[in-house]
């Protein structure tokens, strides 16, 4: 048992984007750790992959590819990784933490009985052994976590905690292989993904975006967010919950759900910051979050910061905007 | 249809979260606790499909004593009967172990279907209805949408990434994993709060069900997360802050 497998996700021989990010932790884990790093990639479209995958310094790539992989399935994605990882006996497994990762990934380490450290935001090593971070408490503490089991060992890694790395001019040997598949325990039967109805706004094309959370408490308050969207020439978006409890349309949410935005300036008010939400929009040129909790996450991401009561900073805001403008 | 829903109860959504000592969990004296909000929809999902079709529903939970008053809320609620596996220390348990404590006390009840949050707002892992599914050896749906009875078993909608969804099918039993938000969630009446006091509470211990703490994964230190941006905070009263910030954004961030 030894090295470092990194699974990546792609489709149709596209990449998942956080997929690159995921190489790159397997990557800087096995510099650290002086290991050996292979890469795998699996599904309908991973030859493709496969040969883009070997120009980065990885020692192997493999392509698992099954006629029962062509459509996403758990249970598919689960036994195949399982025959996979079973075969190369890899120390530590990296994933990019996706939606598929989620729906599989645990079904896959239970099988061989580990736990997953799920959506890690970066690792040191100490006497010889990784420990890992991860956010708890929705992004309100961190903890490190290290691994009591042998190998295989199974991290994913949050989208934006890792640097893609570079490609190189050497290229790694790819290997294609067909792991051995029942489909009788195949078990779901999916349909082709699809969109609700047509939206009547792009957020992703917004220059300026304000962004209302929980803490506006009440439907009715949402005026005060949009007069301050009017007043700086923003778009209105959202948290979740406000998504969910209907009081702007879901084509107004921002976070891995909803939209990834990364306009030139983005004003958080009464948004907390959970993990969900700022994956969608810490990439963002000019942050600000108004949130009368100082120790909310959002102000991890925020250059500037209000910590206050929305219901006074957010009038004072759009009276002070109208005065700048004449 | 018999579903069985596992429940979490969770600090309170605006606790105050102080490190306790030893550094490993929260200090707990101060901390209040509610259900697991993705589970509470979960829940609310399994109450809408008896509704629909009739069955029972079977509330599922592990922890201390404490949890009593979030069993007690499900079943004011309207679930019929409750299992609470009594445990103590779960925090340092890691999601295939909580998924075996779990499996074992539903693997007896042979439900139809198994409903939870897809994630705990405290851990948030994330796996632990995934690997109760995988030990129950039953086939599973990840941040599910909407469920429907279909010819011999359920479609249910599930979320994808980007404003992207999939209808997926399964036989039953199966597990799913219910995303917050789907459904409005009923307050329990003073009806149903009168008769949750005369339905039956299983208690079980972890060790009666002979599954002991044995973590893959340990959590050696819980703290605040350290600052990788300098945040500019703007002091003054509200009028101030705001003539403060304009001012930023104008001419330092340069974004009006």
């Amino acid at each position: 048992m030894s090295g470092i497998l990194v699974i990546t996700e792609q489709s149709g021989g596209a990449w998942h984007r956080v997929s690159q990010e995921a190489l790159g932790a397997g990557l800087e884990l096995g510099r650290a750790l002086g290991v050996a790093v292979r890469a795998c990639v699996y599904g309908s479209g991973a030859s493709v992959a496969a040969a883009e995958l070997a120009a980065y310094p990885v020692e192997q790539v493999i392509a698992l590819e099954s006629p029962l992989l062509e459509a996403y399935t758990a249970d598919g994605a689960a036994l195949a990784l399982e025959w996979l990882v079973r075969e190369e006996q890899p120390e530590v497994v990296v994933m990019p933490h996706t939606y598929q990762v989620r729906d599989y990934a645990s079904r896959l380490a239970t099988r061989l009985g580990r736990a997953l450290l799920a959506d890690a935001t970066g690792f040191r090593v100490e006497d010889g052994a990784a420990v890992f971070q991860r956010q708890l408490f929705q992004g309100k503490l961190t903890g490190d976590f290290v691994f009591e089991t042998p190998g295989p060992n199974f991290v994913s890694v949050q989208a934006g905690s890792f640097r893609a790395p570079e490609a190189g001019a050497a290229a790694a040997a790819v290997e294609t292989r067909t792991p051995e598949l029942d489909a009788a325990r195949i078990r779901q039967t999916p349909e082709a993904p699809f969109r609700e109805a047509d939206r009547a706004v792009d957020l992703t094309a917004a220059e300026r975006i304000v962004a209302v959370g929980r803490g506006i408490r009440e439907e009715g308050n949402l005026a005060l967010a949009q007069e301050l969207a009017e007043a700086l020439g923003a778009e209105l978006g959202a948290s979740r919950p406000i998504c969910d409890n209907g009081w702007l349309p879901m084509e107004r949410q921002v976070g891995s759900s909803g939209q990834t935005v990364a306009p030139k300036l983005y004003v958080a008010v009464g948004i907390s910051g959970a993990i969900q939400h700022l994956v969608g929009m810490k990439g963002s040129g000019c942050i600000v979050a108004i949130n009368k909790d100082a120790d909310a996450p959002i102000f991890e991401a925020a250059d500037y910061g209000i910590a206050g009561d929305l219901f006074d900073v957010v009038p004072a805001l759009t009276e002070a905007l109208k005065k700048a403008r004449g | 249809m018999k579903i069985l829903v596992a429940l979490k109860q969770v600090p309170a959504r605006d606790s105050l979260l102080r490190i306790g000592a030893g550094g490993c969990w929260l200090d707990e004296a101060d901390l209040s606790y509610e259900i697991n909000e993705p589970d509470a929809y979960a829940l609310e999902a399994a109450l809408r499909l008896k509704e629909q079709q009739g069955g029972e529903v079977v509330v599922l939970t592990a922890g201390p004593e404490r949890v009593s008053s979030s069993i007690r809320e499900a079943l004011a609620k309207g679930a019929d009967r409750a299992i609470h596996i009594e445990a103590e220390g779960l925090e340092g348990w890691d999601a295939l172990g909580l998924g075996r404590l779990l499996a074992a006390a539903a693997a007896a009840e042979k439900p139809d279907l198994v409903l939870t949050g897809l994630q705990s707002d405290d851990a948030g892992s994330g796996q632990t209805g995934v690997a109760l599914a995988e030990l129950l050896d039953l086939p599973h749906a990840t941040i599910v949408m909407a469920v429907e009875a279909a010819e011999g078993g359920v479609r249910v909608k599930r979320e994808l990434e980007g404003g992207w969804f999939q209808h997926v099918s399964m036989p039953l039993p199966a597990v799913l994993t219910i995303q917050s938000g789907i459904n409005k969630l009923r307050y329990a009446t003073l009806m149903g709060i009168k008769r949750a006091k005369t339905k039956e509470v299983k208690r079980v211990t972890a060790a009666e069900l002979g599954v002991a703490a044995a973590p893959g994964l340990r959590l050696k230190r819980l703290y605040q997360p350290q600052r990788v941006k300098q945040t500019q905070f703007l002091a003054g009263t509200p009028a101030e802050q705001a003539a403060a910030l304009v001012e930023k954004l104008r001419f330092e961030a340069r974004v009006l």
